[in-house]
């Protein structure tokens, strides 16, 4: 259920389009009002689910400490692990962020003979950090479809990515980086005991959603090679408000398209907030600099304590008798 | 051994064989659909009556966890549900480590409980789906519309009990969120599933009636103000029984220079109390102007193990006492979850400390810049800067005896960054040293398995198999360098890795790090050591091999 639900339902987006493009001729449905909608939901439902996190204090300063603190002068620091600074801390998040530190960590326990051990296990950092860059590189290089004249930088990118210049069009390295990256997530899932029992319908549905997004795209480009001219037109006239579909671009690009504003408008009310969260993380993203730098909590609340008056009252007698001494040293 | 544990060749063939991920099985049925079952071993006592009255505590009543009817109060889901928003909405972290979990699995098997048990529902990740479950059905536009197929489900009495069978098979010891690529911290979901089940009354007596007693008397165990003196009176009687030196420790005195506060596990539980004279050698051997509270007699704080108020309300007297008694800091003593406490929440809770000055050493004029607001000094930097500036005659020939592997507490290097100062105190105290293997030491440290409140007796099956990751290490060590002794900068790791010792590695005996350096002190006037704090007779040293000490 959790794995072919999700499925199913790529499936039926995919028929939608073929049928409301192919069949029914909506392409302005799909071409313009869609693509709105998209990134309407998008950066609104961003904007409030940061809303939701922000609107909550973070009362207790808690970074999980992973090396040396910084103590005495000559006990040599670990920075990066665990920094008292703002520099520090924000080492530690590019770390953490860009290089995905923790993960690099990753260790895989296996219990033979009564003993337990704990071998390195670095493929879901490698495939996970290849898996995000590479998107990253794509999202920049279809920057080219909304920018006239195309930047330097893009082009760049560009020509590093279709190094290999091995089809027609150029091949790009990240078309098939990608394709393998997600194609190892989604088996992880599927094959690795753990992760699948652990896997929600939450976690397939994204995965068969961006590989379908990879492959209509890489149909596109070298398959049914669409016209990109008349897809720049197309968006172009959606970034200046001009609600024109130009006519005899394959139906391959509306699927592409309709499947990314799906993710857009999925993406706010889904785990791929984790974009957002991970520079939200309290454990990561605070110093280590806690009897140094109060940390105030604003709903610090009033608590009625046993006091010392209290305590000496119930146990004076006793105290006397051992010699303990007391705060008042009446009825002596 | 306990009732509430088989045999170690029982244990180990069920962790090795039971329906668990670890040697390749796949449970049958989805973790939804799993439920639990309240055997012998496998759950605490719960909250006495008179104690949870004690502490005007919600729901007091007599009952038990293995009861059908555990007779929660009529409006229990909407106080939980209540309680839930509540702290969502105190606390981004919450609703942070609610939302960004994508499941990578990377926690799975780093929870000691999962090591020992291969109990799926004791990986991480599904102990907080334990709760998102029920966030989604509760917070969630998805968890409303599409239920069990998002994730979601309601909150029932099963689900209840299921908290409360795998919230206290957590330890808050963090190991998890030091793999997790966004610092999700599991500790932050089993207290905020203390203190709702703390809200309808289901807790369990033995967090409950320490923090009760700490309340009333000052410490765990309740000792009263004179017992407690005369408690650690008989150390110094020991002390000079083996030294010979007699040692004069002061009580609620004012005008001291500093305010001592320890755990009172060192003050009465068999290893601590050895812990405990190493403190009182270590302040005599350099003059120390010191005093113990007998009102401020805890350092630990089983507050922590349920809910944010009850932290605070105990960890308050530290300041209310060293303000009344106007010492101008305080040192604290070897204790793990306590310096939790410290460093992460009593600045914050009970600051600013005004009244007290920013720590300096008496003895070094070294300023502990670190503590500069908290004003609260761990021992291990005060007696490494001591031994740093050669203030201490040491003489570690006497823990020769001894084979020492130093096994980092949770709390201290997790959440404090405390890796390299006990470990440069142990090299100068003793000459045997080994560490573990190195993905079971430093902020990789695993848990003794019954932290966070879970050191009772009737908990020993779950007890063993969480400390089995933490005893498989021990045990490599002890087989590859003869390892006899395994230290610890945590009160509850000397009573619990203890037992956890005498079950899975006998041979290993437990100590806290200052018992060493009370063995190695050579004290002023002393007569001549033929024996350590415990008694246990000293390898002959050889004189003529002399060193200068």
């Amino acid at each position: 259920m959790k794995i072919l639900y999700p499925f199913l339902s790529i499936f039926v987006l995919i028929i939608v389009v073929f049928i409301g493009v192919h069949q029914a001729d909506l392409h302005f449905l799909f071409g313009i009002i869609i693509p709105y909608v998209s990134i309407l939901v998008f950066l609104i439902g961003m904007v409030l689910r940061v809303g939701y996190w922000a609107s909550s204090p973070v009362p207790f300063r808690i970074p999980t400490t992973a090396g040396q603190g910084k103590t005495l002068p000559w006990i040599k620091q670990d920075k990066l692990e665990s920094p008292s600074t703002l520099p520090q801390v924000l080492g530690r998040m590019a770390l953490e962020i860009l290089l995905f530190r923790s993960l690099f960590r990753n260790t895989k326990a296996e219990l033979s003979e009564s003993k337990l051990a704990y071998g390195s296990n670095k493929w879901l950092w490698l495939g996970g950090l290849a898996f995000h860059w590479t998107m990253l590189i794509i999202i920049v290089r279809h920057y080219r479809l909304f920018l006239e004249p195309v930047p330097g930088m893009i082009h760049l990118i560009e020509s590093l990515d279709g190094f290999f210049e091995i089809t027609l069009p150029t091949f790009y390295v990240t078309d098939a980086l990608i394709l393998i990256c997600v194609s190892f997530l989604l088996l992880r899932r599927l094959l690795v005991p753990q992760i699948r029992y652990i896997s929600l319908a939450a976690d397939y549905f994204p995965l068969f959603l961006i590989f379908s997004i990879v492959i209509s795209g890489i149909l596109m480009r070298y398959v049914l090679k669409t016209d990109v001219v008349k897809i720049k037109m197309l968006i172009g006239g959606l970034l200046s408000f001009q609600f024109q579909v130009p006519e005899g671009i394959g139906t391959m690009f509306y699927v592409h398209l309709f499947l990314v504003c799906v993710l857009g408008i999925y993406f706010p009310f889904s785990k791929l907030v984790h974009m957002g969260g991970v520079f939200l993380s309290p454990t990561r993203n605070l110093a280590n600099n806690n009897r140094e730098k109060r940390h105030i909590n604003p709903w610090n609340p009033k608590v009625k304590i046993r006091s010392y008056p209290e305590y000496e009252s119930e146990f004076r007698e006793k105290m006397i008798d051992a010699e303990i001494p007391l705060e008042e040293e009446k009825n002596e | 051994m306990s009732k509430y544990v088989p045999t170690r060749k029982n244990l180990l063939k069920s962790i090795e064989e039971e329906s668990n991920f670890l040697s390749g099985l796949t449970p049958e049925k989805e973790w939804l659909d799993t439920p639990i079952s309240f055997r012998p071993g496998n759950w605490c006592h719960g909250g006495k009556p008179q104690v949870i009255e004690s502490l005007d505590a919600p729901n007091p009543r007599k009952w038990s966890p293995n009861d059908k009817d555990w007779q929660l109060p009529a409006n229990w889901q909407k106080i939980i549900h209540q309680g839930m928003k509540d702290q969502l909405d105190k606390s981004r972290t919450l609703k942070i480590f609610m939302d960004t979990c994508v499941r990578c699995g990377a926690c799975a098997d780093k929870c000691h409980f999962f090591l020992g048990s291969g109990d799926p529902k004791n990986m991480p990740v599904l102990r907080q789906e334990l709760i998102r479950s029920i966030y989604r059905k509760d917070f969630t536009l998805g968890g409303k519309l599409l239920g069990r197929l998002a994730g979601a489900r309601e909150m029932t009495e099963d689900v209840l009990k299921e908290w409360f069978m795998y919230f206290h098979q957590c330890t808050e010891c963090r190991r998890c969120s030091v793999f997790c690529p966004f610092g999700i911290d599991t500790a932050e979901f089993t207290s905020m599933a203390r203190e709702l089940m703390h809200s309808v009354g289901v807790n369990i007596n033995w967090i409950m009636e320490p923090a009760s007693n700490c309340n009333r008397t000052g410490n765990h165990l309740g000792i009263e103000p004179h017992t407690f003196k005369q408690m650690v009176e008989s150390l110094v009687e020991d002390i000079e029984d083996v030294t010979g030196v007699t040692v004069e420790p002061t009580f609620n005195r004012k005008g001291a220079e500093i305010l001592f506060i320890t755990p009172s596990g060192d003050i009465f539980a068999d290893p601590g109390v050895y812990t405990m004279m190493g403190y009182l050698l270590l302040f005599h051997h350099i003059g120390l102007d010191y005093t113990i509270s007998t009102y401020a007699s805890e350092g630990g704080n089983f507050g922590s193990f349920v809910s944010h108020d009850l932290t605070k309300k105990l960890n308050a007297k530290m300041y209310h006492e060293a303000e009344r008694l106007g010492v101008k800091w305080i040192l604290g003593g070897e204790c793990g979850h306590m310096w939790r406490v410290i460093h992460q929440y009593m600045d914050t809770m009970n600051g600013p400390a005004d009244f007290l000055e920013e720590p300096v050493s008496p003895i070094t004029g070294t300023k502990f810049e670190n503590a500069r607001s908290t004003k609260m000094v761990h021992i291990a930097e005060f007696t490494a800067d001591l031994i740093k500036n050669d203030r201490l005659k040491l003489d570690p020939r006497r823990n020769n005896h001894r084979t020492v592997t130093f096994h980092d507490s949770c709390n201290p290097v997790r959440a404090m960054g405390m890796v390299e100062e006990p470990r440069y105190i142990l090299k100068n105290v003793c000459n045997n040293f080994h560490e573990m293997p190195e993905n079971t030491i430093r902020e990789q440290t695993f848990c003794c398995g019954s932290g966070s409140g879970l050191n009772t007796n009737e908990y020993m099956d779950i007890r063993m198999r969480g400390g089995f990751p933490r005893a498989n290490a021990v045990k490599h060590v002890h087989d590859k360098h003869k390892v006899n002794l395994l230290t610890a900068i945590c009160a509850i790791d000397r009573v619990t890795l203890k037992t956890l010792m005498e079950y899975w590695v006998p041979g290993v005996e437990v100590s806290g790090l200052h018992e060493l350096v009370g063995n190695a002190l050579v004290m002023e006037g002393e007569s001549e050591r033929t024996e350590d704090l415990r008694e246990d007779p000293l390898e002959e040293i050889e004189e003529d091999e002399d060193e200068d000490i």
